[in-house]
């Protein structure tokens, strides 16, 4: 088995996140689009670990704390969606623009 | 080529990533929210029969628990909570498709050149084999225990910070009358 289809897998995975994040509208899907950007992440640190093969695993150790932080980031992000659509009563990106002027 | 498919591992990984990749697809065109969450679970699974095939035994039973476990079980309380449309909706997505897909797929053609041209025929070592999972224990509790702490403070500040945003506070008025 050799590298290259790994990568290629992880290439098509986050560019379809890039699609998702730039063409959802709904805040909850962007989330789910940036999941999948991170899952291709993953696939390639564990590629690369599975190319290399170093004895501290750095590879496997780094997928881990790639999937902490993203447990962290979907937290955080849903609470700031829910806060929003507390406030707003929307979900839907293109109407948040508490940040403009 | 006939060599390629001589080897049992291109097999479960051909089967495996085209199954990955349509529900990728699927996650991010689907027009309704709960099947997109859904597909997001196939994705992760499919990712996971990966890692194994990838000797990564470990990080995916992790994914499982983590990500199929929890994090979407958070999205779909998400979907409930913020009311997004359960069920067909054509307004998911917003005017900017045509550009998005030209940029995603500029971006897939090129991360793929890169891939292609750098690794040309990179063969992967002992696929199958596990790994032990005491040898990555010790990697995290060892060499990479000052990064281990500090991820697992963000997870920490991460909950606090989640719990502080998305709880409601009390108008002034009520603050008072508890006084």
């Amino acid at each position: 088995m050799t590298l290259v289809p790994v990568l290629v897998l992880a290439a098509l995975l986050f560019s379809l996140g890039v699609y998702g994040l730039l063409a959802r509208r709904n805040a909850v899907l962007v989330l789910l689009a940036i999941e999948l950007m991170l899952n291709a992440v993953n696939i390639n640190l564990i590629a690369f670990e599975a190319m290399i093969r170093d004895s501290l695993a750095t590879g496997q150790v780094f997928a881990i704390f790639v999937i902490t932080v993203a447990a962290a980031e979907v937290g955080i992000g849903l609470a700031i969606v829910l806060l929003i659509f507390r406030n707003r009563a929307t979900a839907n990106v293109d109407e948040f623009n508490l940040m403009k002027w | 080529m006939s060599d390629w498919f001589s080897e049992p591992a291109n097999w479960v990984f051909l089967v495996v990533g085209l199954a990955v990749a349509f529900s990728a697809l699927r996650v991010v065109t689907s027009r309704n929210v709960v099947h997109a969450a859904l597909y997001l679970v196939a994705t992760l699974a499919g990712t996971a029969v990966l890692f194994l095939l990838l000797s990564a035994e470990f990080v995916a039973w992790v994914l499982v628990l983590v990500y199929i476990g929890a994090v979407i079980v958070l999205f779909l309380f998400g979907i409930m909570i913020t009311r997004a449309p359960i069920g067909y909706d054509a307004t998911l997505d917003n005017d900017h498709r045509g550009v998005a897909a030209v940029v995603s797929g500029a971006l897939f053609l090129l991360l793929s050149w890169v891939s292609i041209d750098f690794f040309g025929s990179t063969a992967l070592k002992d696929v199958g084999d596990p790994t032990a999972t005491d040898l990555l224990g010790e990697s995290i509790l060892g060499r990479f225990v000052l990064p281990f702490e500090i991820v697992s403070f963000v997870l920490l500040a991460a909950l606090i910070g989640g719990i502080t945003v998305a709880r409601k506070d009390a108008t002034p008025l009520e603050a008072e009358e508890r006084v």
